[in-house]
């Protein structure tokens, strides 16, 4: 039986790094929900263990996993898995640990899936950044088909599976799941208007299921453990555990693995140690550079992290990203870089995307060095609030998250100076 | 056969096979990484070459060239070191970091030091927010991390890079 050591279901390599090896991981028990689930599982039982223990896609929609898969369109074949490994929201690097350091597990977690919904062929798309991580999966998964655990006719029964490897090559909008599909169709990296969903139209036009990296990491203790197990993690709603990625002025950044509903107070004083030099928390970022500014008061501090109570901050869970802010920066110089990174991002194929990201950018540049009168900031967070509801995608309102919320709840950081002017070196721009 | 599959039959035939027959396009990417194993970018005879191999037009190829920012169609240094300066690096030093990367080596962000080893690029986040401040190195056959830098560590990287080449010569 696999071991769980606390809270670590995915980040078990913490407590016996041998797992980042094939004897590792078969020794303590790994494989074991693969061989059991070909030999002696129904497709439908495993998607209904998975249904059951309530897993929500850690991607950062939160959809639920066994759902989705439900979705999947039994008329229509090949059917695909495409595992979503390009991780590029600014403050995310949990995906990264889980394939570095347990890749059988998640390399596992995806073979599960593929036999769940059926599928013979599951692609691993990784961003171009992960070039070196992807040739060492690719070893792992050679030596999988020497194992037997891939290939034709597995374990005497008529199921056959390939994993393949692709790499992007730099571009964040390849996250969103149907511009990643186009992607590894060998085209522009631009999202597709849906429905249709790729359950039903996914990889060249056929049915398939997208999942986060962390997502499919859970499955095979899951399968091995039992829906009921999982659920003694986390909360009623929000099952099961979560890596919090936590960066930006902390004393101590890192991935956390802890159960859903465990404070932003606990994570970020306790885990991460406090504040980086003894400084004051401003503010939190609770889903990478995509997110709001959370007011970080006691009220925030003491709110648990899952699916439902992180709204209850004008904010999302999503990818669980943590970003802390300390009284030592300021917001104008924040939002010129979320806006500049979505700028840069922004694949340009519908207007209020392209061109909001542009306008933002030059009102920002404008705020930071000091060009800037009282009413751009008005212009400014005008121009965020009418891209909102008007983009194809899910990125152009990203865009406009921090803007708006730093100007709304942070008021002070947007009150020029007397003269209608600020100085750039008020703000703090670098760190050191 | 083209010059690219001359020189890279093999590698070429593992990369299609990664993709149902009928879905050669699916190659595009990594047969473009392979082209800029030449030189570290992508040429006009690679882009008809490539799409001569996935049966596309080379205009089709250049889209993708110019969509992505890891594929590039102009020389620059033989190592690309494209610093993360977003949010999360940014709040524990990047910006300092890269700009005393590029003091001292006498250049501007996005130059090109004199002897063409080293172009230094502002990059967004590489995912590794915790190590800060932190840069990748594309090379044309590689990318790698570098990651809990100091100015002095990335320049004893440069320097180790020039012994290399100077050894070379
Ligand atoms: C702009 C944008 C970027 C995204 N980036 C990622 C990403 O890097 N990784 C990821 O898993 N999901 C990302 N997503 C979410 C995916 O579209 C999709 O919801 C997810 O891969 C589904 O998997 P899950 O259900 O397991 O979370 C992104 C979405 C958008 C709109
Ligand atoms: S919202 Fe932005 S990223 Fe999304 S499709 Fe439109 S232009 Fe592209
Ligand atoms: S912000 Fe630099 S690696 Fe994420």
């Amino acid at each position: 039986m696999s071991t769980v050591k606390g809270s670590h279901i995915l980040l078990r390599h913490r407590d016996n790094p041998a797992l980042s090896t094939y004897e590792g991981y078969v020794k303590d028990g790994g494989f074991k929900a693969w061989k059991q689930a070909v030999t002696k599982m129904a497709p439908e039982a495993v998607v209904n263990e998975v249904f059951d223990s309530g897993l929500r896609g850690r991607g950062g929609a939160g959809f639920p996993t066994g759902l989705k898969w439900r979705f999947i369109d039994k008329n229509n074949w090949p059917h695909y898995v495409v595992v979503n490994a390009d991780e590029s929201e600014p403050g995310t690097f949990k995906d990264r640990e889980i394939m570095e350091k347990n890749p059988y597990q998640f390399l596992e977690g995806v073979m599960l899936t593929a036999y769940a919904v059926n599928a013979n062929r599951a692609y691993i798309y990784l961003r171009g950044e992960f070039w070196q991580l992807a040739a060492e999966l690719d070893k792992q998964i050679a030596r999988l088909r020497k194992e037997k655990h891939l290939g034709k006719k597995l374990f005497g029964k008529d199921y056959e599976l390939e994993l393949y490897t692709h790499l992007g090559a730099g571009a964040y909008i390849c996250g969103e799941e149907t511009a990643l599909l186009e992607s590894l169709e060998g085209k522009l990296g631009q999202p597709r208007l849906r429905p249709p969903f790729p359950p039903s139209f996914g990889l060249y036009g056929k049915p398939t299921i997208v999942n986060n990296v962390e997502t499919l990491a859970n499955v095979p203790l899951i399968i091995e453990k039992g829906a009921k197990w999982y659920r003694s993690f986390g909360t009623e709603k929000s099952p099961g555990t979560k890596i919090f990625s936590l960066s930006g002025r902390v004393a101590k950044p890192g991935n956390y693995e802890l159960p859903l509903g465990t404070t932003y107070g606990e994570l970020i004083m306790q885990h991460g140690g406090g504040i980086l030099d003894g400084g004051k928390i401003k503010a939190i970022m609770s889903a990478g550079a995509s997110s709001s500014l959370i007011v970080a008061n006691d009220q925030a501090l003491a709110t648990p992290m899952d699916y439902e109570s992180v709204p209850s901050l004008g904010a999302q869970l999503g990818s669980a990203s943590i970003i802390v802010i300390d009284e030592t920066v300021d917001l104008k110089w924040l939002v010129d870089k979320t806006v500049h990174f979505f700028k840069h991002e922004s694949c340009g194929k519908c207007t209020p995307c392209r061109e909001g990201t542009y306008w933002m950018q030059n009102i920002t540049h404008r705020l930071l060095h000091g060009e800037a009168e009282q009413k751009d900031v008005d212009l400014l967070k005008d121009v965020a609030m009418n891209m909102k509801g008007k983009c194809l995608c899910a990125l152009g309102e990203f865009a406009t998250e921090a803007v708006v919320s730093s100007i709304e709840r942070f008021p002070k950081d947007f009150k020029l100076k007397a003269g209608a002017k600020t100085v750039a070196g008020e703000l703090k721009v670098t760190h050191d | 056969m083209n010059a690219l599959q001359t020189k890279y039959g093999r590698d070429i035939q593992a990369i299609l096979a990664k993709y149902p027959d009928d879905q050669k396009r699916s190659a595009v990417m990594p047969l473009l990484y392979v082209a800029q194993r030449e030189g570290g970018h992508v040429s006009r005879q690679d882009l008809a070459d490539i799409a001569e191999i996935i049966g596309t037009t080379p205009t089709e190829v250049a889209s993708i060239v110019g969509f992505y920012t890891l594929y590039h169609d102009a020389p620059a240094g033989k190592n690309r070191m494209q610093v993360c300066n977003d949010l999360p690096c940014a709040m524990r030093g990047a910006d300092a970091f890269l700009q005393g990367v590029c003091e001292n080596l006498g250049i501007e962000v996005g130059g090109t030091t004199a002897d063409g080893l080293v172009t230094v690029e502002a990059v967004m986040c590489l995912a590794a927010c915790d190590n800060a401040p932190m840069f990748q190195v594309q090379d044309y056959e590689n990318i790698t991390y570098h990651e809990n830098q100091t100015v002095e560590s990335a320049v004893a990287l440069v320097e180790k890079w020039r012994k290399a080449e100077a050894k070379n010569k």
